[in-house]
């Protein structure tokens, strides 16, 4: 119960924020009024409440005057809430004895009329006033964090993320779902805009997880349960079964080899389709951990129990494949999650006027990327599906992006991996390349020289939304060729252009996934679907639920760089937590009044946050003050009023709706 | 089952005759009752919407209105300018006040509602989902004597207001004619706009959009092409001794109303169809529908 | 020797803003200039300007140019333009609506027959309800390019032998109602 307690001493100060709030609320007359109101001892104005000689007018007043209670009238409390409440207690009060009011945000800068945006914050100061004299004195809450860190997803922003923490002597969890970690970098050819190789500077980081003695890699694994809060989640991760012991396994690869198929023929997902693997695999030579997978939907021994089984035959005595392998079940504890679960491509059957899927040489970039690298389907030669080499070939930017109709998005990497791909293509087959764009955008460091490089290269630039690629042809010299038709609108003319090969510069969005995923973690997403950072500029990893960070493409489009030094910063801001070894925690949080709850439970299933339990032997409901969020929906909910919230308990509340409405 | 309210048009009435005739012949064939709209006004085309938007979708108004007052619940407008007119004006007085208020200055007050109240429907979409393939199927009589088709959709029956058949790869002609027992050929340029009244106003640039869209038939392998549209039809069908004229290469061939061809599937007599309204292709309509009273008494 | 320079005080800015107030322009100003409306537009090869480059003369208030243009007459409405376009901008619309200004403000070229038609088409509804065809088209012809007719003779002759061209003009029944009802002035 909170009454007021001894004689309530309020200082008013009323900021002028320069001319934002001056500008419109008259606050010589807010001060003067605001000096007449019962329990106030003190009412100030000044330029810049938050600046130093404001703040010390707080911790001033404090002493000289005995405040005990304080109203600042100035922005937004999300500004600085923080702010105030450190130059109170700096002033020796108990910082939760301040209240700010908004006439900024809430005021001047969404009315025009003086006399009434006065009058406005007039009645804000009051109700503030009258809500203030019922606050109590509370504590921040501290909770432990446990120095083990959880990366979820093994692509280049796992792996970075997860070095980063094991290199600072954090124990590391990183968990992936496909047989081995990459991601998509793994499958790309070279990197723009230096033209690295992306296996090259990607597999020595592979190798220093797979080394490192702080980080436990699972692969081939999925997490199926967390629970918990900062500091203090409890994992439960899945290990599917790869028929193969990891520890037994030493990489010679016979088996696959060794397998019945002579004739591989399951469609081989990392080559993107375009090559076949047999049901005993390893995505590629380079994968970590050098331990091949067996696919029970194309094995014959799964299948039909009748296999020769000359894999096991050819691993010998080291007994490496376990066709009983059973699903196995991981329960840790860590302290912070890092999600790097990256992207998908779009599907570019969903474009229909482009034809891929229809006419056999429309190709995916993912699919270029398979077919120029050296380790890929083909050996790197350029390859058309009905055979033969292109000598002219088109690249069209913006396929599944910056589209109404598809994704609204621009998908960051397009342009220059198209310009990449343009160079790469050249390259091996000496074609005519033509890249169709809207807009090109190159905005990274040495981007536009990579630009001016392709120009010089004597690649067509066509600026137009290409219209449709189609194979009815209306002249004789288009025959038997893909025909692109498109406005050049810099030249000004529509165009037809036949080529051997079409490339559809897919965008990025957000995994299939992704919904489940992030309510897993208990974190939202943007309106595209994207995992949604805290705040755009200010808090770019961290999510709104603490101790869970974002990193890389699940976050948002962008390139290996940006993903790089996305994934460093998640790691520095989880090593901030873990080394710190607590956190504190807002003290607005709901309580229960024990005494009076029924045990009705109906606070637990309004609880978005998944804050409340039930206690059993009790029977009653009882809240995690570190989950809980002060959103206040079980106080609303509970029937019998037996939830509270500090800092909104009933009083507080009632002063302010009365302190509103009443008529000075 | 409520009749049908068919909606003819002025085209079905003049250039598109034969549609008319064999459609009714159609639905009559499968027992479907269709009524002529009474007193039904022009839809405006095109042209109407080019001089005064409002008064184009009070036209159409007008005739949605009417079908209501008949107590119809699916009105069928054959020629797909109509078609995507009343389509339109149902959507476009919803959307915009603008249009609202100006149709419910002529209609009256409190009348806007009843112009959703009707279902504007293509006879393509009709004879698909009512009836259905199986039913076509079932009923089809004849072998067909004639050579591969090519569909052709053209533009306004399927955008903006496709109604199921995806607009970029529309199938329902394709799987109507299959049913009926008739071969068709793959037709990247299936809905390739004909130019509409271009052929009569910018003869240049109209016939050669037509000639691509016969040319690109023939070159599949089409002996013929089939149309849902009036204006389509006439646009094929009519110049293609100009385009004799134009270029050597060129191949001519009938261009039918699908219905033509269901209604020859279904058994009917052929002078009902219209076919001898044809003038291309007309060596080729001779040779496959050659006049057979006695095979046609057999049947109906 | 055409000099083709547009000074600012031919943009007239409040009528690009009235334009997209019309229904179904309200996209013109979100448009990217990508060029997939031209791109699949099958008239935009015979087109003074194409639909992307009319969009752009709108936006910036250039009416004059825009409204004199041949581009607008020559739009089929094939509508393939509305389905490619990745703001999902209405361009069928926008034409239509710069049609309707042409005629009004008596900017579009005079012997062009598309315009032409479209005014005798609606006198015709307006006066019976219905459009028969073969007075349409002949007035059509009168009024623009009486030559057309010439090549329109076999044509004729082959939609009357085969029974396609009505001779006689139908009236609709209810034409009193319609002409009241078309008569009503535009709500503004």
């Amino acid at each position: 119960m909170s009454e007021m307690n001894g004689t309530v001493r309020i200082g008013v100060y009323v900021c002028h924020c320069g001319t934002n709030i001056a500008g419109i609320v008259d606050v010589k007359a807010l001060t003067h009024y605001a000096a007449g109101l019962p329990n106030v001892a003190v009412a100030r104005d000044y330029k810049y409440m938050c600046s130093d000689p404001g703040q010390d007018l707080i911790r001033q007043d404090i002493r000289d005057q005995h405040l005990n209670r304080i109203v600042v009238a100035s922005c937004s409390p999300h500004l600085h809430e923080a702010t105030f409440r450190n130059a109170t207690r700096a002033g020796g009060l108990n910082p939760f004895f301040v209240q700010m009011v908004n006439i900024r945000e809430h005021d001047s800068w969404v009315h025009t009329n003086h006399a009434e945006a006065t009058l406005k914050a007039i009645d804000m100061v009051r109700a503030a006033v009258r809500r203030v004299a019922y606050h109590e004195a509370l504590e921040k809450g501290r909770v432990s964090i446990r120095p083990e860190a959880l990366v979820v997803g093994g692509g280049i922003a796992g792996i970075h993320a997860a070095l980063t923490m094991a290199n600072a002597g954090k124990h590391v969890y990183l968990v992936e779902r496909e047989p081995t970690i990459g991601g998509h970098m793994a499958q790309f050819d070279k990197t723009f805009p230096t033209l690295d190789c992306s296996a090259c500077i990607l597999t020595p980081k592979m190798s220093a997880v797979k080394n490192h003695p702080n980080i436990t890699l699972w692969t081939y694994s999925d997490v199926t349960a967390i629970e918990g809060y900062v500091g203090n989640y409890n994992v439960t991760v899945t290990r599917r079964p790869r028929y193969v012991r990891e520890d037994l396994c030493v990489g010679c690869l016979e088996c696959l080899e060794a397998c019945v198929y002579k004739q591989a023929k399951v469609p081989d997902e990392f080559n993107m389709g375009l090559s076949k693997r047999r049901p005993i695999y390893i995505p590629f030579p380079q994968a970590v951990p050098q331990t091949p997978v067996i696919d029970p939907e194309t094995c014959i021994q799964f299948k039909s129990g009748k296999c020769k089984k000359t894999c096991i035959e050819v691993c010998g005595d080291r007994h490496a494949i376990d066709l009983y392998m059973q699903p196995r079940t991981e329960h840790i504890e860590v302290g912070t999650v890092v999600l790097a679960t990256g992207f998908q491509t779009y599907d570019a059957r969903r474009s229909p006027y482009y034809g891929y899927g229809h006419y056999p040489n429309v190709y995916t970039a993912l699919e270029i990327e398979r077919l120029v690298n050296a380790s890929g389907p083909t050996g790197g030669e350029v390859v058309l599906r009905t055979g033969g080499h292109p000598k002219s070939v088109g690249i069209i930017h913006c396929v599944g992006s910056r589209d109404e109709n598809t994704n609204r998005w621009c998908s960051r990497v397009c342009c220059m991996y198209s310009l990449k791909l343009a160079h790469l293509l050249k390259e091996h087959t000496g074609a005519e390349i033509f890249n169709f764009y809207i807009d090109m955008r190159t905005p990274g460091k040495g981007f536009e020289e990579f630009y001016q490089k392709l120009l010089s290269e004597h690649v067509h630039f066509i600026r137009g939304r290409v219209a449709e690629v189609t194979d009815a042809s209306l002249h004789s010299s288009e025959e038997g060729q893909l025909v692109i038709r498109v406005e050049d609108t810099l030249a000004g003319f529509v165009r037809r252009i036949p080529v051997d090969m079409v490339v559809l510069a897919t965008g990025l969005e957000p995994r299939a996934d992704a919904q489940e995923v992030r309510r897993l973690f208990n974190i939202t997403c943007s309106n595209e679907g994207f995992f949604l950072e805290r705040h755009p500029k200010l808090a770019p990893v961290q999510t709104f639920t603490e101790g869970i960070f974002l990193a890389g493409c699940c976050q948002g489009p962008k390139d290996i760089p940006d993903t790089v030094a996305q994934a460093g910063a998640a790691a520095a801001e989880a090593l901030a937590l873990m080394d710190a070894g607590y956190m504190e925690t807002e003290p607005n949080t709901a309580y229960v009044v024990e005494e009076s709850c029924s045990g009705c439970k109906t606070c637990i299933s309004v609880c978005p946050y998944h804050a409340i339990s039930f206690l059993d032997e009790r029977q009653v409901s009882a809240i995690n003050p570190v989950l809980c969020k002060g959103c206040g929906t079980c106080v609303a909910a509970c029937p019998s009023a037996t939830i509270r919230q500090h800092l909104f308990e009933d009083e507080q509340i009632f002063e302010e709706i009365e302190g509103i409405l009443e008529y000075a | 089952m409520a009749p049908y309210c068919y909606f003819p048009g002025c085209s079905l009435r003049g250039t598109g005759i034969a549609y008319e005739e064999s459609l009714l012949e159609v639905f009559r064939l499968l027992h479907l009752p269709i009524e002529e709209l009474r007193d039904w006004n022009c839809c405006g085309a095109t042209s109407y919407m080019s001089i005064d938007e409002g008064s184009a979708c009070v036209l159409s108004a007008r005739n949605l209105a009417l079908a209501h007052k008949g107590h119809y619940r699916d009105i069928v407008a054959p020629c797909s300018a109509c078609y995507l007119v009343l389509r339109k004006t149902q959507d476009y007085v919803e959307r915009y006040p603008r249009i609202g208020r100006r149709v419910e200055e002529s209609l009256g007050p409190g009348r806007l509602r009843v112009l959703n109240e009707v279902r504007v429907r293509h006879p393509l979409e009709v004879l698909y989902t009512d009836v259905g393939l199986a039913k076509i199927k079932a009923h089809a009589v004849r072998q067909w004597p004639g050579g591969k088709v090519a569909c052709y959709y053209g533009c306004q029956m399927v955008r903006p207001y496709a109604d199921g058949d995806p607009d970029h790869n529309p199938v329902r002609m394709d799987e109507l004619m299959h049913a009926a027992g008739v071969p068709t050929v793959d037709f990247p340029l299936k809905t390739r706009c004909c130019g509409g009244t271009l052929t009569g106003t910018m003869p240049p640039v109209g016939l050669r959009l037509n000639e691509i869209l016969l040319a690109e038939a023939h070159h599949r392998g089409a002996d013929a092409m089939v149309t849902v549209c009036p204006l389509c039809q006439y646009n094929l069908d009519a110049y293609q001794a100009d385009l004799r004229r134009r270029s050597k290469t060129f191949s001519e061939m009938p261009v039918f109303f699908f219905t033509q061809i269901l209604g020859w599937a279904l058994g009917s007599d052929p002078a009902r169809l219209g076919l001898k309204r044809a003038i291309s292709g007309r060596k080729q309509i001779a040779q496959w529908f050659p006049k057979q009273r006695a095979e046609v008494a057999a049947h109906v | 020797m055409e000099r083709r320079l547009k000074l600012q005080k031919e943009a007239e800015p409040e009528w690009a803003r009235r334009i997209s107030e019309h229904p179904g322009c309200e996209g013109v100003f979100s448009c990217l200039q990508c060029g997939a409306c031209s791109g699949t537009c099958p008239l935009s090869i015979y087109m003074d300007f194409g639909p992307r480059r009319i969009i752009g003369l709108v936006r910036e208030g250039f009416r004059t140019t825009a409204l004199s243009s041949e581009t607008i007459w020559l739009c089929a409405s094939c509508y393939s333009c509305a389905v490619h376009c990745p703001r999902k901008i209405h361009v069928t619309d926008i034409m239509y609506t710069l049609k309707r200004e042409a005629i009004e403000a008596k900017l579009y070229p005079r012997r062009l027959p598309i315009p032409v038609l479209a005014q005798e088409f609606y006198r015709a509804v307006r006066s019976r309800g219905k459009n028969p065809e073969l007075w349409v088209v002949l007035r059509m012809a009168l009024k623009s390019h009486p030559l057309i007719l010439l090549s329109m003779i076999h044509t004729g002759w082959a939609l009357l032998r085969t029974g396609r061209l009505s001779l006689h003009s139908e009236h609709s029944d209810g034409i009193a109602e319609i002409k009241r009802y078309l008569d009503l002035r535009e709500v503004a």
